[in-house]
């Protein structure tokens, strides 16, 4: 009677690590591939089409750079499923917990700090502070953000009708875009790139940015910590029970509040870290970021399999592949109609999702 | 007498969860037959099998001799056969317009485009006469529990599944849906066609809500009344779709002795004056053995007697199911 | 005065009655008092203070067309119970059909009234492919589907440049033909689309009334009260739900043609998220699943928006307040543009009415009698204590003698 499964199948750690390593390992060269190749065709890329030469690092670079944008929508889109999961509700306000988390991240920055440019190279220590407490304050405060807006704005719906939580998401998602365009207004608020953008490494013709390797660094081991502590804790094995089955999961003593509120807590928590990320990456921040970001994290959670945290971060990087894929060759501004075609195809050939169980779609 | 129903070998499996094991059951037509079982057997998911609401893991379901529920097979075929037609049309409007004929090729478009519409929707509505085309094919899938309906089936919920605000006329109203002919453009034209349906469909509303004692009480709303009368209700509103053969889960669940002996004339009733196959999953044993013509045991999903009342009531391995040890 | 009561009560129960028997006489009834009220009112005080005449005319036009999408969206999500957030794509696609078939841009000058039909049946072809693959799926996905096709919409509009102009729009869009007896839609005065737009609201609400109260209705409900017992009872769900949606689609659509020929311009920026948010609250205020409700309940919302928070600043600015100053938060009530705040207000309004009231403002008399009677019942509630799980195996079986074993 499994619907939803947060975690996936049971197998030894060690195999698993390695067996999900390999296969990124050979999504990645797969990738390089396609958009080395793509990079070459007149047709496809017209005027812009490289040379094998200049291509090749191109395709590295650009590889790389799908990987950070991935783990940012991957990072989003375990909130967006760990949620559905419990509780069969698309938190659409958790795009804007995002958005919250990279404004915070820069009043960190600029308000505690002072830092507006880049640190320098040789100051690492100092990069290493600022962005650990970025994440040490933001982490926790668009969690708490998120613990709150479950108090307030859904559980009194708790076991009613599934609309009425639904419209009010989406209300909660509205009132925090506006409420930040009150506070902050409209457009691009500049976000300092304290991470310095100089710092990288040659590999062959190829600059890879340190950046993009500590984004991604960063979200696989946070991704890793919530595994681990979903599959290996006592609170983790009761977000599993609940996700299972509620009911069940209370009359054997899980504290369904207490859980739920868990849940919201990591998902807002784990959207604050992509915040702080996002600003170091992009250098702007806006009020209607959550908007467009949570659009695309959900569809990664969607075609990863709803409810199954593995499955996001696998759908995040495929966003982020797809959408990294699009503005290499110059159609950036269909990126977003190339995710509205993948979320429709995946509704319509496989609406569980890659690794996502068995959903009824009967009645 | 022939079979209104007819199941052969069904399973169901959710997950690891043996929920049904290879059951073979038969309904002979007017009959009472009942399905008890101790907790956890799987009569309700057997139930909700037969409802169309699961599709069985194997086994196949005959529904006055027409196989009805079975597993899906080639069902990958199906979007290629509803995406023939507009694929055909598209073919034809690009020949046409290789000859240049613009007034020609836009009317092609058209066509192709809501061909193309047509077939999505009956693709995804899946129309029982649909479902029966594509069995030709070779392509099977279950009928959905609207289709059951159609075909023939009511139902009430085990646990009471009313529509909760609406009225209780509009409860047995609803139900009628599949038996009323009026098109949604009938409704905006409010046509007389229209306007006579609604008023026999009424007139029909209210002689089944006298049936199961609830007269007069019509303009309530479902949730507002009390449970004995939600439960009737909702044998009503089974009724309404003019069922062959109606499905009853613990239909005395939760009523007291004088409510349980009305409800059992009501269920006697249903099968002398309308001429009813019923199905009952009941665990009141009183009001399985006083009406039942067959009592068919379940237990871990697996059926371990049928029998008349009698049969039943001696066999060792049903008192051993129910009670763990033999009766002192 | 008891006398008086008595007789007002009476009156009351008399016109209740009538009301149901003949409904489509009642609304054209009913909307010819409120035409000759919305001609005549804005040239009475206070009315004639705000603004001129004319002005109004423009405002209650404008209100109409938020009135009509309210009316299209009631049956999705308040009849139907099925969440949909891209309505403004719909909006947007009837809007660009008649700029097409109107304009210099594609050199066409098609009649206006059929074009009425033509754009609706555009939106409606759309609203049915983008339907019928979600709504065999549970209600979330046609939530962020329709999200997405929100999204995508104005972006398409945006990034097909040669086909629509891009950002700019296709402007210059040609103004319905002369009507007899009112003369030609002149750029002076919007009474004209006043007009029109009442009867449309008119004929909207009858038709819309006509499938409320029958069989296609009830089934709409019963899928909003319980899908799964609605599928039990003979409902083909997937059918209905796409009727539903359609139909949303349609009158989306409808108002798209109306407001394209009145603005004369249509670009991708009128047809954003907050579109369909906005109409989204004005159903949500208005009473979901009660179409009068809904379309007083869009007019109020739409006129506090253009005319009311405009008010506020006027006199805000006169009444002039001292500025309050601490350190970093700077609070000066003459220079805060209350318009700014409209989608936040929204916002507010709406998490407020689904928390507190979730009948919405105008109830109907059979709403606001059930909602009492279930005060009295208390946790007897079956709509509170029964979830409604779509899904096979969600609530089936965990529900009762069968639970987890």
């Amino acid at each position: 009677m499994t619907t939803v499964a947060v975690a996936g199948r049971r197998s030894n750690p060690a195999s698993r690590f390695l067996r999900i390593a390999f296969f990124a390992v050979v999504a990645i060269v797969i990738y390089q591939l396609v958009l080395f190749i793509a990079l070459q065709q007149t047709w496809l890329v017209g005027t812009s089409a490289l040379p094998a030469d200049q291509a090749f690092p191109v395709a590295v670079q650009q590889t790389i750079n799908a990987l950070s944008i991935g783990a940012i929508y991957a990072l989003i889109a375990l909130g967006y499923t760990m949620v559905y999961g419990i509780i069969e509700l698309i938190n659409f306000a958790h795009g804007d917990v995002f958005m919250v988390g990279a404004f915070l991240s820069m009043f960190v920055t600029l308000g505690i700090f002072g830092q507006t440019v880049g640190v320098s190279v040789t100051d690492i220590p100092f990069l290493i502070l600022l962005l650990a407490s970025a994440l040490i304050i933001v982490m926790p405060l668009t969690g708490l953000l998120n613990v709150t807006i479950e108090r307030i704005f859904y559980r009194p719906f708790r076991g009613g009708s599934r609309l009425a939580p639904l419209i009010t998401a989406v209300g909660v998602s509205f009132i925090l875009q506006n409420l930040a365009l009150v506070f902050v207004g409209s457009g691009d608020r500049g976000a300092p790139q304290v991470f310095p953008l100089e710092w990288q490494i040659k590999f062959g013709e190829a600059k890879i940015s340190v950046l993009s390797i500590f984004i991604f660094a960063l979200a696989v081991s946070l991704m890793v910590a919530l595994n681990l502590f979903v599959n290996k804790t006592r609170l983790g094995r009761a977000m599993r029970a609940t996700a299972q089955d509620q009911q069940a999961a209370s009359l054997m003593g899980v504290d369904l509040n207490q859980t739920i509120a868990l849940t919201f807590l990591l998902g807002g928590a784990l959207a604050g870290a992509a915040g702080v990320v996002w600003g170091l990456r992009f250098g702007y921040v806006r009020q209607d970021l959550g908007f467009n970001a949570g659009l695309k994290s959900f569809t990664s959670a969607v075609l990863g399999g709803i409810g199954n945290i593995n499955g996001a971060a696998l759908g995040g990087f495929f966003i982020g592949f797809t959408e990294n894929l699009a503005s290499a060759l110059g159609f950036s501004r269909w990126s977003e109609f190339l995710v509205f075609l993948i979320l429709t195809f995946v509704l319509i050939f496989r609406p569980t999702g890659i690794l996502g169980q068995q959903l009824g779609d009967r009645a | 007498m022939t079979d209104v129903l007819n199941a052969t070998k069904i399973t169901k499996r959710f997950g690891g969860l043996v929920a049904v094991h290879d059951v073979d059951f038969t309904i002979p037509e007017g009959s009472i037959v009942s399905l008890i079982g101790p907790n956890g057997a799987g009569k309700t998911t057997f139930f909700n099998i037969i409802a169309g609401i699961y599709d069985p893991t194997a086994g196949s379901i005959d529904f006055h001799g027409e196989n009805m529920i079975a597993r899906a097979r080639r069902a990958w075929l199906e979007p290629f056969l509803w995406l023939t037609p507009p694929a055909i049309l598209l073919l034809i409007t690009l020949a046409i317009s290789t000859s240049g004929n613009q007034v020609l090729t836009g009317l092609g478009i058209v066509f192709t485009i809501l061909t193309l519409l047509g077939s999505m929707v009956t693709g995804v509505s899946r129309p029982l006469a649909y479902q029966r085309a594509i069995r030709r094919f070779g392509i099977f899938r279950s009928a959905r529990p609207n289709d059951m309906v159609v075909a023939g089936l009511g139902r009430t919920f085990q646990n009471i599944r009313l529509f909760a605000n609406m009225t209780a006329m509009d409860n047995v109203l609803v139900g009628m849906h599949s038996r009323l002919k009026t098109t949604w453009i009938d409704a905006l034209l409010s046509t007389p066609r229209d306007r006579r349906e609604e008023k026999t469909s009424r007139v029909r509303a209210n002689e089944l809500l006298t049936l199961v004692g609830l007269k007069g009480r019509g303009d309530v709303v479902a949730k507002n009344l009390p449970y004995g009368d939600q439960r009737r209700l909702e044998i009503a509103r089974a009724l309404a779709s003019d069922p062959k053969l109606l499905l009853l889960d613990e239909p005395t669940a939760g009523m007291n002795p004088n409510e349980t002996a009305n409800l059992t004339r009501l269920i006697g009733r249903l099968r002398s004056e309308l001429g009813l196959t019923v199905l009952l999953i009941e665990h009141d044993m009183r009001v399985v053995m006083g009406i039942s013509d067959r009592v068919t045991v379940l237990d871990h999903g697996e059926r371990i007697a049928e029998g008349t009342p009698d049969e039943v009531r001696r066999d060792p391995k049903v008192i051993e199911a129910y009670l763990g040890t033999p009766p002192a | 005065m008891k006398q008086l009561r008595a007789r007002w009560t009476a009156f009351r129960s008399r016109s209740h009655t009538f009301a149901e028997h003949h409904r489509s006489a009642t609304i054209v009834i009913t909307m010819l008092i409120a035409a000759i009220l919305l001609i005549f009112l804005p040239r009475i005080p206070p009315l004639n203070a705000i603004q001129g005449a004319n002005p109004w005319y423009d405002a209650f036009a404008n209100a109409g067309v938020f009135v009509l999408l309210a009316m299209g969206l009631n049956v999705v999500v308040g009849l139907a119970g099925l969440l949909d957030l891209g309505y403004a794509a719909f909006f947007a696609i009837g809007a660009y059909t008649y700029a097409y078939s109107n304009s210099p841009f594609s050199g066409l000058d098609l009649p206006f009234f059929p074009m009425l039909l033509v754009g609706a049946a555009v939106a409606a072809v759309f609203g049915i492919a983008l339907g019928a693959p979600t709504l065999r799926l549970r209600g979330d996905y046609l939530a962020i589907m329709t999200l997405g096709f929100g999204e995508i919409v104005p972006i398409v509009f945006v990034n097909s440049d040669p086909y629509t102009r891009g950002t700019n729009g296709i402007g210059g869009i040609y103004r319905p033909e002369a009507l007899p007896f009112f003369g030609e839609f002149s750029p002076l005065t919007s009474f004209n689309y006043m007009v029109v737009m009442i009867f449309i609201v008119t004929v909207a609400m009858m038709l819309l009334y006509r499938l409320h109260d029958s069989r296609i209705g009830r089934a709409w409900m019963a899928i909003r009260e319980d899908e799964l017992a609605a599928a039990a009872n003979g409902i083909n769900t997937v059918l209905t739900k796409l009727l539903a949606f359609a139909l949303g689609a349609t009158t989306s659509g409808l108002a798209g043609v109306f407001n394209a020929s009145k603005l004369t311009i249509v670009s991708p920026d009128q047809f954003s998220f907050s579109v369909s948010f906005t109409v989204l609250a004005m159903v949500i205020v208005g009473g979901m699943g009660n179409i009068w409700g809904v379309a007083a309940g869009a007019f109020i919302v739409y006129l506090i928006q253009v005319v009311l928070l405009k008010q506020l600043n006027t006199i805000a600015e006169t009444i002039n307040l001292p500025a309050l100053d601490l350190g970093p938060i700077h609070f000066d009530l003459a220079k805060i543009n209350f318009t700014d705040y409209q989608y936040l207000l929204f916002g507010i309004a709406l998490v407020l009415m689904m928390l507190k009231r979730p009948e919405g403002l105008f109830p109907s008399q059979a709403r606001r009698a059930e909602l009492h009677a279930a005060e009295d019942l208390g946790a007897n509630d079956p709509a509170l204590v029964g979830a409604l799980g779509e899904a096979p195996g969600s609530d089936e079986l965990t529900g009762g003698s069968e639970g987890g074993s």
